[in-house]
């Protein structure tokens, strides 16, 4: 072995730490929350306080936090995932018997100064316990049917949760952020086969029990997936949602209608505008461009991720990358695919724009542990 | 406590690998969402952008004013009155009950009213306005707007409704308006879309219906923007609407009141044309309603007396009734056997009081019988048989023929609703209908207008005027729209000889001025104003020959609907005529005693242009007749009935 081959690893320590942040990722996010807070300002007509204000209020203590998680040892979260896990799967153990009702579900914990939703904070937790696990296991044992199983309950225990709020938008994204970290961590491919194989099974499931005693989902549920198969057959009900969406995104055209000039958002055309609809005031007003390249910044963001979690030689910190970005695209992508008429609507928020406390920051914290395994990354 | 972070070279080789499909599969789907939303804003943007548009804006109706309704000389008939309303928001009001309660205290509210609008303030929008109450005084509007601060979401609004001032003198003529129907809109190709404004008021019979094409006018309207439950959130642009169109009437609105009130309560209807040009003076019904109670919406208790009433006061005699013509009818046949040459003016007929034809008897109504009477005698005195015999020679086909030159058997256009077209039977007719042959009988009833004959008051003065001027006068009812007078072509000559025309005349004017003339007592005194008529009074019964053996049961000892009509044509001056007059009293009794006095008192009427003196009448019946004129409750000159008579 010759001296040239020789490399020290070192991991950066102390106020040097800062030189190492990934400051053209938060640039990125920032620049994301920013045309967020620009929409909810138009959506508002010009109303600083009523979403844009408290928006940014959030934004700004959620990055604090997660320069914070940031500059704080990778190997420390190592050690914290299962604490986290237990915690977060307490949490909603709890939210099934003391939560607040809202929409229909419980889904919140009033915490004062917000509402918190553990089916949010799991999103990370779980990511961080499969990484945490995957680190620990042999790699010999990946795909050894007990040491699959392992995984398996852990993905599926709070999912089940999640979904007896009943939150289906959520529970999808745990269990496909869950598998995508199973995948990534090399778990034999037989074994996706076989669940997308059941899967399909499933689905079919749903359908035929539709009606039954033993139906499978709730009926709203049904309803919105009619709705999505066939929006124009009830433009007055269930399907104004998603109608109203594509006229607003179609209606912007090239450049859109200009800022503050969307019509449908401002006159209340569109449902849960300044939520999980935010991303078709941005088509009306700035039109084609303007949502193109909200989607080049996410896709931006996504290089970031991948290219860190190839760089990092560290198991736990490449499987945590890439199970965050598989969350952050789940994110992007469910909400996109249902705004634009692809995919039923399920009430998932457009990661940094949608207007909302939890989301925004259970992703700054997950950039935040995100940061921390680039910082720490053994140079 | 650091503990270094494992570094396996193999396993990361298997993550590279996995991680990057990973990354391959989000930049696939990244790619179809790009697509998709250039797809939606690009390729589809045009039809979306539509879309988009139609969301937002709103095309709201402005009603137009509805045109006006004047008399022949500006006497308004029917107009808009301002509706003072208030209606009631719930997202204005806040609560509701309270606020009512409040507005309960400045205006009268009943409990009902109360309970309709919660009801209705729940089952709409929360921006939505629920009227109220209707029709306030204007006191009550004041009082409403002065203490608006007190009533949240209470809005003071105007609208504007149809008012009849002269109310029952135009009932049946003009008719009235009220809300659109489900009814009215059916068979509607493309409905004017004012139709669809809750409770837009369209006429519903009359002038007002069949003139419904001018007097609407054309909506304007306003472009606002919307919001998602319908909120207006601004106007965009406004273009007024244009006013329905005036209507001038040919009827004078005072002889049409003289008329209404010389009826009174029976059972009748008058109609005066002008001879040379078909305007109709005065056109009424008798008894009649007030129109303004369907304008508001009847009460089903009004309603039930209205139709109940034996009398009909809803139904326009003038131009629905039917009935036998009687005697009436003789100047057709009298025409039509002069035309046939079966008489000239010389002929005489014996009359014994009855002719036997056929084993049956058909008799005069004077039991006696006329002796030698000829054509100008048979009218004069009414001679029956006269007409049996030359019946006979004319038949029926050719008597019809003269009625339809007349003016009888065919629907003359005048805007108003359920228009007879009465009947003049023909040997074809009664074949078709009742698949039986014509007998000679028929002829001989339908000689002295009974059996088939049937005409309408209208009709009978359309005859007469046509008697009286040898001319195809046809009716007219508007003068003029928007000031534009409807044109008048002037009546072509009916081909009638002059001399059977004569004859004719000569013979009505002897009914009325000849001392032996049936209607003697109704002639005129004065030389310029007397009258020429025919009395007709028709069976409703038939009589038995057992009852003309013990005597004709005397009309006023039958029940009322047994009783003969009363029908009297005439036309005035007799020498040079101007004015045309038929009138029916149902039930009346004899043409001569009960119809002829009201045809004298109208044509006097109008000869007058003012209330018949007394000194036109023949001097023992001037005192009769001035406590009589005395005692009619006409309208003021600002047409508003006088408070009512301390009997």
């Amino acid at each position: 072995m010759s001296f040239l081959e020789y490399r020290v690893k070192f991991a950066p320590t102390g106020l040097t730490k800062v030189l190492y942040v990934n400051w053209g990722l938060y640039l990125v996010i920032t620049a994301c929350a920013a045309i967020g807070w620009l929409m909810l300002y138009s959506i508002s007509g010009g109303d600083m306080g009523q979403w844009a204000g408290p928006q940014m209020k959030r934004f700004g203590a959620g990055l604090v936090l997660s320069l914070m998680i940031c500059l704080t040892p990778i190997w420390f979260w190592r050690s914290m995932s299962v604490a986290a896990y237990v915690a977060t799967f307490a949490l909603l153990l709890v939210v099934q018997f003391f939560g607040v009702i809202g929409m229909g579900a419980q889904r919140w914990i009033d915490i004062g100064f917000m509402r918190l939703q553990p089916s949010e904070l799991m999103k990370v937790a779980l990511v961080m316990m499969l990484a945490t696990y995957y680190d620990w296991l042999p790699d010999r044992r990946v795909s050894r049917p007990l040491w699959v199983l392992v995984p398996v309950a852990l993905i599926l225990a709070p999912a089940a949760l999640v979904y007896l709020e009943p939150n289906l938008g959520t529970t999808l994204m745990l269990v496909i952020a869950g598998a995508g970290v199973m995948f990534a961590a090399g778990v034999s491919l037989w074994y996706f086969a076989g669940v997308v194989g059941v899967f399909g099974a499933g689905v079919a499931g749903i359908f035929l029990l539709r009606g039954t005693p033993w139906q499978l989902i709730h009926d709203y549920q049904y309803r919105r997936i009619d709705t999505f198969l066939d929006p124009s057959a009830d433009p007055l009900g269930a399907g104004y949602n998603i109608l109203q969406a594509k006229i607003a995104l179609g209606s912007g055209g090239w450049t859109g209608k200009g800022f503050m000039q969307g019509t449908q958002s401002r006159l209340n055309f569109l449902p849960e505008k300044h939520t999980d609809f935010i991303f078709t005031t941005l088509g009306e007003e700035f039109g084609f461009i303007g949502a193109i390249s909200l989607l080049t910044l996410y896709a931006v963001i996504l290089i970031f991720l991948f290219w860190a979690a190839l760089q990092n030689k560290d198991r736990f910190s490449s499987l945590l990358l890439i199970g965050i970005a598989m969350n952050f695209f789940l994110y992007l992508a469910v909400n996109l695919a249902m705004v634009m008429g692809l995919a039923p609507v399920v009430g998932v928020p457009l990661p940094f724009l949608s207007y909302g406390g939890s989301a925004t920051l259970v992703l700054l914290i997950a950039f935040g542990l995100a940061q921390s395994a680039i910082v720490h990354r053994l140079r | 406590m650091r503990r270094p972070v494992r570094d396996t070279e193999d396993s990361h080789r298997k993550v590279t690998r996995r991680a990057l499909f990973m990354g391959g599969c989000m930049a696939a789907t990244m790619a179809v969402l790009g697509g998709r939303m250039r797809y939606l804003g690009v390729d589809q943007a045009q039809d979306f952008a539509l879309l988009a548009e139609q969301n937002r804006v709103n095309i709201q109706l402005i009603p137009p004013d509805r045109g006006l309704i004047v008399d022949r000389n500006g006497k308004l008939i029917a107009g808009n009155v301002q509706n003072y309303r208030v209606v009631i928001t719930r997202e204005g009001a806040g609560d509701v009950g309270e606020v009512l309660n409040r507005l309960s205290h400045l205006i009268p509210l009943t409990r009902n009213d109360m309970e309709r609008v919660l009801r209705d303030v729940d089952r709409n929008p929360s921006f939505v306005p629920i009227p109220v109450k209707d029709r306030l005084s204007w006191e009550e509007f004041s009082r409403i707007t002065v203490n608006a601060p007190a009533l949240p979401g209470v809005s003071p609004d105007v609208g504007l409704s149809r008012i009849y001032p002269r109310d029952t003198d135009f009932a049946h003529v003009v008719g009235y308006v009220g809300p659109v129907s489900e009814s009215d809109l059916e068979g509607l190709e493309n409905p004017d879309p004012l139709l669809r404004i809750p409770k837009f008021q369209i006429g519903k019979i009359g002038v007002e219906r069949w003139r419904e094409d001018v007097l609407r006018g054309s909506a304007g309207n306003r472009k606002i923007e919307v919001n998602h439950v319908g909120r207006v959130m601004r106007e965009l642009e406004r273009t007024e609407g244009l006013s329905g169109a005036d209507l001038m009437l040919t009827i004078d609105a005072d002889i049409q009141n003289f008329t209404q009130a010389r009826l009174g309560e029976d059972s009748a209807a008058c109609v005066v044309m002008d001879v040379h040009n078909g305007d109709i003076i005065a056109a009424v019904s008798a008894p009649s309603f007030d129109p303004n109670l369907f304008v508001r919406g009847i009460s089903s208790a009004n309603y039930n007396v209205l139709m109940q009433n034996d009398h009909r006061p809803l139904a326009n005699k003038v131009v629905q009734g039917a009935y036998p013509p009687g005697s009436t009818f003789k100047v057709v046949t009298a025409l039509a056997a002069l035309a046939e040459g079966a008489i000239d003016v010389e002929t005489t007929v014996r009359c014994p009081g009855y002719l036997e034809f056929g084993g049956r008897r058909f008799h005069c109504w004077k039991h006696g019988g006329h002796g030698k009477v000829d054509l100008a005698r048979s009218l004069a005195e009414s001679c029956d048989v006269f007409y049996y015999e030359v019946a006979q020679k004319v038949g029926i086909d050719k008597i019809s023929e003269m009625g339809r030159r007349m003016g009888l058997g065919m629907r003359h256009d005048l805007p108003m609703s359920a228009i007879t077209e009465g009947n003049l039977p023909t040997k074809d007719w009664k074949q078709a209908k009742y698949k039986q042959d014509w007998r000679i009988g028929d002829t001989i009833n339908a000689s002295i207008g009974q059996g088939y004959v049937l005409a309408s008051p209208l009709q009978l003065a359309v005859m007469t005027a046509r008697a009286a001027t040898g001319r195809a006068v046809v009716p007219r009812l508007i003068r003029a729209i928007d000031g534009v007078e409807t044109e008048i072509v002037p009546p072509e000559s009916l081909g009638i000889p002059e001399s059977h025309l004569e004859a004719v005349r000569s013979g009505m004017n002897n009914v009325v001025n000849s001392q032996h003339g049936t209607s003697y007592g109704a002639r005129v005194a004065a030389a310029d104003k007397k009258m020429a008529g025919k009395s007709g009074t028709s069976q409703v019964r038939n009589i038995s020959a057992s009852e003309r053996e013990t005597g004709v049961v005397a009309n006023t000892d039958l029940p009322w609907k047994y009783r003969d009509h009363a029908l009297f044509v005439a036309y005035a001056p007799a020498e040079a005529p101007r004015y045309a007059v038929a009138v029916v009293v149902e039930h009346g009794g004899g043409g001569s005693s009960a119809a002829a006095p009201i045809a004298r008192d109208v044509l006097l009427r109008v000869l007058n242009g003012a209330l018949p003196d007394p000194a036109d009448y023949p001097e023992a019946q001037r005192k009769r007749i001035e406590s009589m004129l005395k005692d009619l409750r006409l309208r003021n000159a600002d047409g508003k009935m006088p408070a009512e008579k301390k009997v």
